[in-house]
């Protein structure tokens, strides 16, 4: 072997999967099976009791999905990664390694709606309770946190305001608090950004969304970057003996793996949220093309947004890749190969024109999804965070007019032509003059 | 933030007499067949046992328990020092090391004196003077890092758990058991 640092391209398409060793196939196998015979009974008893590395039963892990895992955890350039059954599944294992009933977290407002539903609904039935505040208020967040705060979550892109999390000063104010910044990367994907290198600890991602790439697979990933101090008292679930696992100490027996280790042999083994085989064989080829997927989103993205910008029928457009955009400067640090390819923007005429303007659209997808090869439209008030309150809306960025439009990978002359037919349809021809 | 960060993310001076890269470390393992356990203890909860049993099962290398108070682990036989280990076997190709750092400096003496090639210190086993001892003397030196992983890491056991081996590569490789 060689000691290169291979770029990013090359790790979308190697990490994780060397040609199978036994038939030299090149594609990583479908290891569609249950469950892996022991070699004896000697064997099976150093799985069980973790000392041995292997498998054993696919709800805890999967030659498939571990070789999705190792390639999520070398784009993000972190330790180790745990795949799990969705986007969701994979932040709720984080929150359920690290808190438990009594203890609190923080999290940025600007955030995607299921996670302020589950961080306020879910977690809160489990005893967990959660402060919110927004991602640019620093003292806000910093005076959120109390003695049993367990992590500070944020979106490097709020879904679906585009609100740029400062990861730099977000990991200050956790780390000073001795507790780890958990940031979700799912809008930037890894090529765009990867935040274990601006000090975050923990990152996640909805895989469904720019790493599957197609719309295929619902699915989700949590990366750690081995660097924080779990033994620092903070984290008992830890760094106390685990009744779940023959009384092991975490962080004695596997050092810096600790927390990937206990996440997988038990927060994953307990509640069943793993990641389906086939789903990490069709994550592992979308991850190929990763790197020229996101140059192209990119390239769409600020061509639908310059269009936008320039109608009379568009209020605004909320895009942090115009150079004129508040949050410039975060998106020169945080995303200097771009700022994704989801955005919102308000229709004159608000609710009603927005609604005439999606059902008159004829090539985008009105769905709730984003991070496809397919260009995709929807009306978040009435759909992705129709769970929350008005209030809640207004902080989670989420405007009545507010349309959020995922930019694909068609030709961007076909994409123009049916936001202007939609456009044309939905709003008068001679703008309103008094509203 | 860390109260100790990993030896291999903080460049100093020392690193260049370190075997700091995968390449390095994997040449290491190769090449050595007996390893010299000093600290490994039977109890199943101690992190010691974890890499002694983990490499035992994979019959990986010649593996000796140093611990004067016992006589075996799981049916290998124990040596109380390095230098009784040394005076039946010879010297080992690696002394792994599970000591506190305030204690190795004694230990790092007496591998240099039986001939041992390499002194592997592992996670959080950080002395200076034992490292630069162990150097001055021409044994490979590996620092804040675990047997049982390094040897994981290129048989495919880090990949078979989501762990990053940082291994790329196109050719066909035997197959190994994890």
């Amino acid at each position: 072997m060689q000691d290169r640092q291979f770029g990013f391209a090359t790790r979308a398409i190697h990490a994780g999967t060397p040609p199978d060793p036994v038939t030299g196939s090149r594609v990583m196998p479908l290891y569609q099976t249950a469950a892996y015979v022991f070699g004896s009974t000697e064997q099976a008893a150093e799985l069980f009791q973790l000392r041995s590395y292997g498998h054993i039963y696919t709800r805890i892990s999967n030659p498939t999905v571990a070789a999705f895992e190792e390639r999520m955890a070398s784009l993000e350039g972190g330790l180790g990664a745990v795949a799990f059954s969705s986007g969701l599944a994979a932040q709720l294992a984080v929150v359920l390694s690290l808190a438990q009933n009594g203890d609190h977290i923080v999290s940025s407002q600007n955030v995607y709606g299921g996670t302020v539903t589950q961080f306020t609904v879910l977690l809160k039935r489990l005893g967990i309770e959660t402060a919110f505040a927004p991602v640019e208020d620093y003292a806000g967040i910093a005076n959120a946190i109390t003695p049993k705060t367990q992590l500070l979550f944020a979106e490097t892109i709020g879904n679906p305001g585009g609100t740029i999390a400062d990861l730099e000063r977000l990991a200050e104010i956790a780390h000073k608090a001795n507790i780890p910044l958990v940031v979700d990367n799912t809008f930037a994907s890894p090529y765009l950004c990867r935040p274990i290198e601006h000090g975050a600890d923990l990152v996640v991602h909805s895989a469904t969304k720019f790493i599957s790439g197609h719309g295929t697979v619902i699915g989700g990933v949590l990366i750690e970057s081995g660097k924080f101090p779990w033994h620092n008292g903070r984290f008992p679930l830890l760094s106390d003996p685990s009744p779940g696992y023959h009384n092991k100490v975490f962080t004695e027996t596997f050092g810096e793996f600790a927390f990937l280790m206990r996440a997988r042999a038990e927060i994953l083994r307990d509640v069943g949220s793993q990641m389906a085989p086939m789903d990490a064989w069709l994550l592992l080829l979308g991850l190929e093309t990763l790197a020229i997927r996101m140059q192209a989103h990119v390239r769409n993205g600020k061509a639908i947004a310059e269009f936008l910008s320039n109608r009379p029928e568009v209020e605004w457009v909320s895009y942090p890749g115009f150079a004129t955009d508040a949050q410039h400067a975060l998106v020169q640090k945080y995303l200097p190969r771009g700022a994704g390819s989801i955005f919102t923007f308000g229709i004159r005429g608000g609710r009603d024109a927005g609604r005439c303007f999606i059902d008159a659209l004829e090539l985008w997808s009105h769905l709730a999804n984003v991070g496809d090869t397919k260009s995709l439209v929807i009306h978040p008030a009435s759909t992705t965070h129709s769970q929350l309150n008005d209030e809640e809306m207004r902080k989670a960025g989420v405007a009545p007019e507010s349309i959020r439009l995922s930019v694909g990978l068609e030709d961007v002359d076909d994409l123009i032509w049916d936001l202007d037919n939609a456009l044309k349809a939905a709003v008068p021809r001679e703008p309103v003059t008094a509203r | 933030m860390r109260s100790k960060p990993p030896f291999h993310a903080s460049p100093s001076p020392r690193d260049n007499m370190l075997l700091q890269t995968p390449a390095q470390r994997q040449a290491l393992l190769d090449r050595s067949k007996t390893v010299a356990m000093v600290g490994a203890s039977p109890n199943p909860l101690r992190p010691s046992y974890t890499v002694f049993s983990y490499l035992r099962t994979q019959g990986r290398f010649a593996l000796s328990p140093i611990n004067p108070t016992v006589r075996e682990i799981d049916g290998v036989t124990a040596y109380p020092s390095l230098t009784e280990y040394a005076a039946e076997h010879g010297a080992p190709d690696i002394v792994d090391v599970f000591r506190r750092p305030t204690e190795v400096l004694e230990l790092t003496r007496e591998a240099i004196a039986v001939g041992a090639k390499a002194i592997w210190f592992q996670y959080g086993v950080i002395n200076d003077e034992a490292i630069a001892l162990a150097d001055n003397a021409g044994l490979d030196v590996v620092v804040d890092r675990c047997l049982k992983v390094e040897s994981a890491r290129f048989n495919g056991g880090l990949s078979t758990t989501g762990l990053n081996s940082g291994l790329i590569s196109s050719r066909k490789r035997s197959s190994a058991k994890p």
